[in-house]
């Protein structure tokens, strides 16, 4: 059975924390809220505090539980490696195991549980239409991010696709013998809100002979219900993957999310042994391009005559599992793109699973550093490999005014391949 | 339990929003870089000298003790709320208020963050060189007020050496200027340096008036492997007697870098006994000169390798293995006792050894590295704590190595301060007489001992 630890088991974690104040400098968080209780050393020394009952679960601890992206940004500078984005996420279980799925949780759980109300969203909700938000099934990540009476009015969000990714394709897309085989884990955001990235990862597999398994019985990774603090969510789910994954012979497990490559190559190892034997297959697109020897095969097309210029964003959870190289050099390969690098490419774009729904002001000003970071580099495109991150930064953008695009690299990849 | 009316009264001051009681506030604001904890019973986020002055005097009202905060990050616990009361965090006030590009100097409100004041002043070629370990999250607030030091500091000085003027407001609550706006000025004490270092026991900090210089046009560095921690030692001294003064002179012994070599996949040849990590900036064509001329001096002391940055990413590369010191550190034992002792340059070689023989004495690892160019040895009792007696042993070693600093003619603290965790030793290095001068100005300036109580001076 999948499970995934408790807080408790944290314990030795948290007292690895010497209160150094280094996350100080680091928090997205922190640098909008100035406030040490949403900085990791505050919230460590909450959770150690609840372990020991010297707090409560009122109001302001569940505040600042709540006010963290997950994203690691703290975990990459200190120098002890303390994982708070993982004692926050068990701090939020245990929350949610004491009290039901309060505060930030309240409107994952509302949505999840309660079907008159998931009705009467879909009807009235303004940004998804009836029919769209009906194809996302109650437990996506979707739906966890974008509980729709929590969504501000104020934020720019793509239109759902009318046909879902993995509707459109056959469960098998057979490429040349001799040629690994891989299963694409299209994840939520792929599927309903950015098919035409799923397209391009499918032509550039095709184009190197790759074997495609888009098997349909796949779900939501669990990331957002991992920030939701919904645990029993992100176990079933895991479960329903990991039978998928046992059914199928395959080569890889090829991700173009990186929330999606985070829950499957970190989560879910911790839930259980039998996800061990997964792990080791479990690919972002990008390493698996450039492994393939994808890279040498773009530098070798013609380059344009007036390339666009590029910067790329690194995803929270690609970059604290140590990928930032391979999305870049597939990036600047590419025959039409000028690429160029900006300044703090490494920090949090600001949606932070459900962190976005509950604090999207907060979100929003650590969005606008983002987006001015962009500005200055002159790009007119910032690509990334997250569905979650190209829409936080267009909505960003938007706001800022920008005329810049968030696109997938895989969009540009497809551009200069043949059909 | 504060009285309802007191906290009544705080939320009229500072607004409500700026008052906060809740358990969990308290606890982010009950711990430092010391890892002790003191719960506060209120934590108030200020946002003008005003405010503050009204806080001050109605704490003396009511008696209830004040303590300061910056960024939390001190390692003596300075900003401790040590007797319940109120913690005053003072990182609302965080404007860079005014960079004279004409005079050199800049006004800054106290939360500012060090690095940040940095990077906008080099922004307009100028430069601010303090550069305590923690500058990427702790206040200028916090450095004046513990005086912080920093690696640069063998060339440039310490922070106080960079404060012409502050604006404060006393324990009772009147707002005072000190110094001012220019290079020179003796009109009265030199309450500027006073309070330096004073660690927020003398006053509230609300304004800085900073000296700022030009900014270097180029630096070189250098890190060097020596055989022998003797060899590095008596490099740092032939250096300074060679009459070049670097701009750092930072030194990692064979324990530290036993560790390094443990921890991380840095390269480190099996023969280097010590490292030293040397800068040199100025104009570009008089850096080759000074590398060379250091060259030369430590050729005959035992040097395995030498390795000279010519890029920004290079010179980033050697400070790496400095950089991952303290992490690494922490996986050969959890607990770490950081003490940073001074001694006068040349008696640096004769430290170290002495600090051998103490760790051997005592039966515990001893991992010394830090600012050998200016003296300053950050010595390091590693220790579990969980295991019975390690903590009497550190306890002992520690005393024994403040006792040959002393010794030496050094200082049992360079740039951390007294707080809580040095208060039980500071008549080992001041007199009863002078411990009591010092009290007596404390006194005198805050008769009802509502400042910061209980550091620096051990409990009488």
């Amino acid at each position: 059975m999948a499970k995934l630890k408790n807080l408790e088991d944290f314990r030795d974690e948290i007292d690895q924390c010497v209160k150094c104040g280094c996350c100080r400098a680091h928090c997205p968080v922190f640098g909008a809220e100035k406030h040490e209780g949403r900085v990791a050393r505050g919230k460590i020394a909450l959770a150690d505090a609840l372990l020991s009952d010297d707090v409560e679960m009122e109001d302001r601890f569940l505040l600042d539980m709540s006010q963290c992206l997950l994203c690691g940004s703290c975990y990459a500078q200190c120098p002890n490696k303390v994982h708070t984005e993982d004692i926050v996420a068990a701090t939020r279980r245990e929350i949610a195991g004491r009290k039901g799925l309060s505060t930030f949780g309240k409107g994952v759980g509302i949505v999840l549980k309660n079907q008159g109300l998931m009705n009467l969203l879909a009807k009235g909700g303004g940004v998804f239409s009836k029919l769209l938000f009906k194809k996302v099934p109650d437990q996506s990540g979707l739906r966890l991010r974008f509980p729709a009476p929590f969504i501000s009015s104020d934020r720019t969000l793509p239109p759902l696709t009318a046909k879902p990714f993995r509707e459109r394709h056959a469960e098998i897309i057979p490429g040349d013998t001799g040629k690994p085989t891989v299963l694409f884990f299209t994840g939520c955001g792929i599927n309903y809100m950015y098919p035409d990235s799923g397209e391009a990862l499918l032509k550039a597999l095709k184009f190197i002979g790759v074997t495609v398994l888009i098997p349909k019985a796949q779900v939501c990774c669990g990331v957002p219900a991992v920030s939701a603090g919904a645990a029993n969510t992100v176990e079933s789910l895991a479960e329903e993957n990991l039978a998928v994954f046992k059914q199928h012979n395959y080569d890889y497990i090829i991700t173009a999310c990186a929330s999606c490559h985070s829950g499957l190559s970190q989560i879910y190892p911790g839930m259980g042994e039998e996800f061990n034997e997964y792990r080791d297959k479990i690919k972002d697109i990008f390493v698996f391009l450039v492994e393939q020897g994808f890279a040498e095969k773009l530098a070798a097309l013609p380059k344009v005559e007036k390339p666009i210029r590029v910067t790329y964003h690194d995803p929270c959870h690609l970059r604290n599992h140590g990928i930032s190289k391979e999305p870049r050099e597939i990036l600047k390969a590419l025959p039409q793109v000028d690429y160029v690098e900006m300044e703090a490419a490494g920090t949090c774009c600001g949606l932070g699973g459900t962190y976005s729904v509950y604090h999207y002001d907060t979100s929003k000003k650590i969005g606008a550093k983002k987006a001015g970071f962009i500005q200055e580099s002159g790009a007119e495109l910032v690509a990334t490999d997250c569905p979650g991150c190209i829409l936080q930064l267009q909505d960003s953008i938007n706001h800022a005014g920008g005329r810049q695009r968030a696109v997938h690299i895989l969009d540009l990849v497809a551009e200069v391949l043949p059909d | 339990m504060l009285n309802t009316e007191f906290i009544a009264k705080l939320r009229e001051i500072v607004g409500k929003e700026h008052v906060e009681t809740d358990k969990a506030d308290l606890i982010c604001y009950s711990y430092d870089a010391t890892q002790r904890k003191f719960l506060p019973d209120v934590v108030v986020h200020p946002g003008t000298p005003q405010e503050i002055s009204r806080i001050m005097q109605l704490v003396n009202e009511h008696k209830i003790p004040v303590f300061p905060r910056g960024a939390g990050s001190g390692f003596t616990g300075g900003s401790l709320p040590t007797k319940g009361g109120m913690v005053l965090v003072m990182t609302r006030l965080d404007r860079i208020l005014e960079i004279d590009e004409e005079n050199l100097v800049a006004t800054v409100e106290p939360g500012v963050v060090t690095e940040q004041f940095q990077q906008a002043v080099e922004k307009v070629g100028l430069f601010y060189p303090p550069d305590p370990a923690s500058l990427k999250f702790s206040t200028l607030g916090g450095n004046v007020a513990e005086c912080a030091g920093g690696p640069r500091c063998v060339k440039y000085g310490v922070t106080k050496d960079y404060i012409l003027g502050l604006e404060v407001v006393t324990p009772t609550g009147d707002i005072i200027k000190t110094g001012g706006q220019t290079m020179k000025g003796v009109v009265g004490y030199d309450l500027t340096k006073l309070m330096c270092g004073s660690e927020g026991t003398l006053a509230v900090i609300t304004k800085i008036i900073i000296k700022l210089l030009p900014l270097p046009e180029a630096k070189k560095t250098m890190l060097i492997l020596f055989d022998s921690i003797d060899g590095a030692a008596q490099a740092v001294s032939a250096i300074i007697r060679g009459k070049i003064i670097p701009t750092t002179l930072e030194f990692m012994d064979g324990r530290t870098i036993d560790c390094v070599r443990q921890a991380t996949d840095l390269q480190v040849p099996d023969d280097a006994q010590a490292v030293l990590i040397i800068e040199v900036d100025g104009d570009r064509e008089f850096l080759a000169k000074q590398v060379g001329k250091i060259s030369e001096i430590i050729k005959p002391l035992g040097v395995v390798e030498t390795r000279v940055a010519e890029t920004p990413e290079e010179s980033e590369a050697l400070w790496q293995i400095r950089r991952s010191v303290s992490a690494s550190l922490r996986k050969v034992n959890p607990d770490k006792f950081n003490e940073d002792i001074c001694v006068p340059r040349s008696k640096v070689p004769e430290m170290i050894r002495k600090i051998d023989v103490i760790a051997d004495r005592y039966d515990v690892p001893i991992v010394n590295f830090g600012h050998a160019g200016d003296g300053n040895i950050h010595v390091n009792v590693m220790i579990d704590s969980k295991i019975p007696g390690e903590q009497e042993k550190a306890d002992k070693a520690i005393k024994e190595v403040f006792r040959e600093a002393l010794a030496l003619g050094g200082t049992m603290s360079g740039e951390h301060g007294v707080g809580i965790m040095k208060a039980p030793f500071i008549s080992m290095e001041l007199t009863k007489t002078a411990i009591d001068y010092m009290k007596t100005i404390k006194k005198a300036l805050d008769p009802n001992n509502i400042l910061n109580p209980g550091k620096i001076f051990p409990s009488d």
